[in-house]
């Protein structure tokens, strides 16, 4: 499968490979961090930012391929739908299947709320079903709370917010159990201790994992929760507006439905957003490790209602995508392939840096290593090695296998054998660090909106921690599902209004944006255009 | 110029590049995907794909968003399998023969033919989790199937209805809330929080000033 220019490279990284192995890099300054992610992160490419002109973040920056999002006309524009017959009515509804919306939709039908999900794809078609290396937990005895606090909230260069790093860390062990109450596998020794490891920018080892498939292990753990509980999905349909009433409070989503265009309305008395991520934006034109409706659709849908955004300005990279072969090209590669022990080796066979550095040091210090001229040339593009048989080099034989099996099968389909073989990574567009601005009952500034997961920003401020991501969607899904059930008890709905569409349309006007472009984006289009 | 090669998609025939996965071939020819199309890197099954090469009898399975394109290959997607879900409560069935029997019988009437392994994308050995399914051996049956990817190809080819991933889904969940051993340190660390105890040092982080807190980041040991 490699080139012949890739083996010649192999033979340095082989040769190196036990010296390697047994090295333990040094940690970079935190001075020696600032550099190489100004110098290197995309972050930090001002030419890639616009300034928002309208909505409560006018004046802030954002990527361009985002406030061109935000500025984009309504899909209702012209021909506003009547309101006066819902479809659907409801007491909670989540907009989003993932991991955040299916916690959200049990906590809230534990309450014993009428509780509807939409989802544009299928329940499950989540970037939660992609995580793969697994969900932090303060819960080991030389491990705590205030410790997994520190990690995080200086992991992200400490920028989130203290309270909602505080909920996440707090109530961390509580979501490991109850997702064990639920029956989700976590790795464990014949003792029932979790096997745990670190993550970039982990103090402790308090990596729980489900081998390599973390993620989708809790995600149809959940969706099958859901469908115990007969609590009704509305499937492939999207939310492609939000409706207030004559409050301003949120009350139900203008819905669409994907395959057949008909727009239906979702009367509730209040609305959660949990739909994830935008990686199928390719900020930047990076590719994405992320699911296909990964389109930043939550936060078009906020921002219209007049809820503002925070950290916007800031997405990860992460470090390890596969830049080869081109059929996986972007795809993850799990962090936890550094966890048991894989370096990052450039093409002479050179240990650059320690592998388990925070996300964005790390992927900035990939480009940086890459830039300096020692990077490994693909046939379209570059990259480094992560030297993954150093994994069984260190653990012993079956470790691969029994720990990273879809990173095996992964690799395995396009003929490489990670056992015997490094693979070449480069960074990938992997989450959006920031969100919808919510208080520690996920609740917006907007009365009856509330948002967690993805689309909900503060909770890791500028750089999310490896495993963290996991741990919000399950925390926040199920804070945000407790306290919209809370609040749908004492809400009544008024009437039911789209005038913030109109409102919004002036305002585009009153700026002088002429949008050649609707949001929310809802896919992303990868169809090749048959008649150019 | 690029290698092409000719693909049949669900019969009709487009010329597409060699280097393409199935998912990015439909794509190519034209066609902008609504189901079929999920995570497009292996793990949501959304993409299940039926084939043949022609001239080949063999029928073969794949996930469309990890196989690349050969000459000739006739193919259609199968987006969607009408499997059974029971409904049960998590906290009322027990890990018991009996559980099996009375929410999936039919597993009971396999007649061991194997088509649900020979169709597995997740190249699994379906019927040996079924059959430890049957025997109420859940653990075997967890993690025999743990890759599942529940795509459904497995079931379209069973004479018996065997819904097979949600047996195994019943078995998973089964195996990790009542058969896995309990994890003690968690119950101690969640009954630690609960009653205040770890509090105060957190509190005492959140507190600390911008300088302080930096300071006590870049300095925390780490666990080797």
């Amino acid at each position: 499968m490699y080139t012949e220019e890739m083996l010649e490279s192999i033979k340095l990284v082989e040769a190196a490979r036990e010296a390697n192995a047994a090295m333990e890099p040094r940690r970079m300054t935190a001075e020696e961090k600032e550099q190489v992610l100004k110098e290197n992160h995309p972050d930090y490419r001002e030419d890639q930012f616009d300034v928002l002109s309208i909505g409560p973040n006018k004046g802030e920056k954002a990527p361009k391929e985002l406030v061109k999002l935000l500025q984009s006309d309504s899909r209702l524009k012209d021909h506003l739908p009547d309101l006066s017959c819902p479809d659907y009515e409801t007491d909670v509804l989540i907009i989003g299947g993932g991991g955040a919306g299916s916690s959200a939709a049990i906590e809230a039908d534990e309450a014993g709320q009428k509780v509807m999900m939409v989802t544009k794809l299928r329940i499950g078609d989540a970037n939660t079903m992609m995580a793969e290396g697994g969900i932090q937990a303060a819960d080991k005895p030389n491990d705590s709370p205030a410790q997994h606090f520190l990690d995080a909230y200086g992991g992200g260069h400490f920028a989130a917010d203290k309270e909602l790093v505080y909920k996440l860390v707090t109530e961390a062990p509580d979501c490991i159990q109850w997702l064990n109450k639920l029956g989700v596998e976590f790795d464990k020794d014949k003792d029932g201790n979790m096997v745990t490891t670190h993550g970039g920018g982990t103090s402790r080892k308090r990596m729980h994992a489900a081998k390599d498939y973390s993620g989708a292990e809790i995600m149809r753990t959940l969706r099958d929760e859901v469908l115990n509980r007969q609590i009704p999905v509305i499937d492939f349909t999207s939310a492609i507006e939000l409706i207030l009433d004559d409050k301003g409070h949120c009350a139900g989503a203008v819905l669409q439905n994907m395959e057949t265009g008909e727009i239906l309305i979702a009367k509730a008395k209040v609305v959660v957003i949990a739909t994830g991520g935008a990686g199928r934006m390719h900020y930047q034109g990076f590719p994405t490790s992320n699911h296909y409706g990964a389109t930043a659709d939550g936060l078009v849908l906020a921002y219209r209602v007049g809820a503002p955004l925070r950290e916007q300005y800031t997405l990860q990279y992460h470090p390890t995508g596969a830049a080869f072969p081109e059929q996986i090209f972007g795809a993850l590669v799990t962090e936890k392939v550094r966890s048991l022990g894989a370096k990052l080796v450039n093409v002479k066979g050179e240990v650059f840096m320690n592998p388990l550095e925070t996300r964005d040091v790390t992927a900035a210090t990939v480009i940086r290593e890459c830039r300096r001229g020692n990077q490994v040339n693909t046939p379209g593009g570059q990259g480094v090695w992560l030297d993954t048989p150093m994994i069984d080099l260190k653990n012993g034989e079956g470790t691969i296998e029994k720990r990273i099996p879809a990173m095996l099968r992964m690799f395995g389909k396009y003929g490489i054998d990670i056992r015997k073989q490094p693979i070449i990574i480069y960074p990938t567009l992997h989450y959006q660090n920031g969100g919808v601005k919510v208080g520690t009952d996920s609740q917006t500034c907007v009365e009856n909106l509330f948002v967690a997961g993805e689309a909900a920003g503060g909770v890791h401020g500028e750089n999310r921690l490896m495993g963290n991501s996991l741990l919000d969607v399950i925390v926040f899904g199920r804070n945000a599902g407790k306290y919209a059930a809370a609040k749908a008890k004492d809400v009544v709905v008024g009437k039911l209004t789209l005038d913030h569409v109109a409102k919004f349309e002036k305002e585009l006007e009153e700026a002088g944006i002429t949008p050649d472009t609707v949001s929310p984006m809802l896919l992303p289009d990868y169809t090749r255009k048959v008649n150019d | 110029m690029e290698q092409m090669v000719n693909v049949f998609i669900m019969g009709k025939q487009y010329k597409v590049p060699a280097s393409l996965t199935i998912m990015k071939a439909f794509e190519y020819a034209g066609y902008k995907l609504i189901r079929g199309c999920g995570c497009r890197n292996g793990f949501c099954g959304a993409c299940a794909t039926v084939y043949r090469i022609k001239g080949d009898r063999e029928l073969k399975v794949c996930l469309a968003c990890s196989t690349q394109v050969e000459e000739g290959m006739c193919l259609t997607q199968l987006p969607f399998y009408p499997l059974i879900k029971e409904v049960y409560n998590i906290e009322e069935v027990k890990p018991t023969e009996q559980v099996m029997m009375q929410l999936y019988p039919e597993i009971y009437a396999c007649i061991g033919c194997n088509s649900c392994t020979n169709s597995c994308t997740q190249e699994l050995n379906v019927m040996q989790y079924i059959a430890y399914a049957q025997r109420g051996e859940y653990e075997k049956c967890a993690e025999e199937s743990f890759d599942c990817v529940m795509c459904g190809c497995c079931s379209s080819r069973c004479p018996a209805g065997i819904s097979h991933p949600q047996v195994a889904m019943l078995a998973r969940r089964l195996n990790g809330k009542y058969i896995a051993p309990a994890c003690g340190h968690l119950a101690d660390r969640v009954e630690e929080i609960a009653s205040g105890k770890c509090e105060e040092a957190i509190r005492a982080n959140m507190a600390l000033s911008d300088a302080d807190i930096r300071e006590m980041y870049n300095n925390r040991e780490i666990e080797k």
